[in-house]
């Protein structure tokens, strides 16, 4: 333990209680809020809204722990392109049928809960509490700038990237396909 | 470093919200019936992950051993990162062409009543 966590054990402050913590304490209390808001929420406009508020929070954690680039990628992509194509979607389907959109309350929603709370419990125990020494960051610097990640991408993870654009490419001509009327 | 080092929290206040993040997305997942806000929560557990990604190669860059590349400069969390998101790109695009399919089809969206596949 002493080895692999080396710098981390000795730089260890769990105690203290400053910007760093308010920081964090904010920007996960909103996550938190519109994360439960999504759920919670039974017109799905409001889910949407909730998490928009959920992606830019995640964001500007992003960018606390140093991952600028991909803060801005999550803002472009997830609160710009895929949002949007959700609000559309609603848009559409609400516009054609306003009453198709009904939720009920029942006895699953406390089936899930009690599910959801297990496997919190769950992997806390199992994965998050043996991690609490670590307190200081170990990657290199340049962890999460736009040069770095480049570099990885089309070095060493050049086929998975490749393998995602083809990924993409099917994508856009199935949906394309899906929103045909008469194939 | 001691600029950005000064902004972060420890490792487990990431992981411990990102757990949460994605055990509110699987009550969603389980309890919505409107398919587009199950969609919604498959996106916020895909995020959850996310997260949980970036920090755990912020804070421990070594947990992958078996790699020839110097630890400090491993960047498998980041990548990873990029991919989760166009797989999710990918999944919102098709996902939400069946939802409309499937609308047009049956002029409703209950994931309840869905049951073509029954047999």
């Amino acid at each position: 333990m002493e080895g692999i966590w080396g710098a981390g054990v000795a730089q260890l402050a769990p105690t203290q209680v400053g910007g760093p913590m308010l920081l964090f304490a904010v920007l996960a209390a909103v996550a938190v809020a519109s994360g439960v808001g999504v759920v919670a929420f039974n017109s799905p406009v409001r889910s949407a809204l909730c998490l928009i508020a959920n992606f830019l929070s995640l964001a500007l954690l992003y960018f606390t722990l140093g991952a600028e680039m991909l803060g801005i990628i999550q803002v472009v992509v997830y609160t710009g392109a895929i949002m949007v194509l959700f609000l559309f979607v609603l848009m559409l389907l609400n516009l054609a049928a306003p009453g198709a959109l009904r939720e009920s309350r029942d006895l699953r929603r406390l089936g899930a809960g009690a599910l959801a709370a297990a496997l919190f419990v769950l992997v806390v125990v199992q994965a998050v509490l043996p991690l609490q020494e670590a307190a200081s960051p170990q990657a290199a610097d340049y962890y999460g700038t736009p040069m770095a990640l480049g570099r990885a991408l089309f070095t060493e993870y050049v086929w998975p990237f490749e393998l995602a654009s083809v990924l993409l490419l099917v994508g856009i001509v199935g949906s394309i396909l899906l929103a045909k009327r008469r194939v | 470093m001691g600029e950005v080092r000064s902004l972060m929290a420890p490792l487990w206040m990431y992981l411990a919200l990102g757990a949460f993040l994605f055990a509110t997305g699987v009550v969603g997942v389980v309890s919505r019936r409107n398919p587009i806000v199950i969609f919604m929560c498959i996106e916020l557990m895909l995020n959850s992950v996310n997260l949980t990604f970036l920090s755990l190669a912020r804070f421990a860059p070594w947990l992958p051993v078996a790699h020839e590349l110097e630890p400090k400069a491993w960047m498998g969390g980041p990548a990873a990162v990029i991919f989760v998101m166009a797989v999710a790109a990918a999944e919102v695009a098709v996902g939400l062409g069946i939802i409309m399919a499937i609308f047009r089809l049956r002029d409703e969206v209950d994931v309840d009543e869905m049951n073509l596949l029954r047999g």
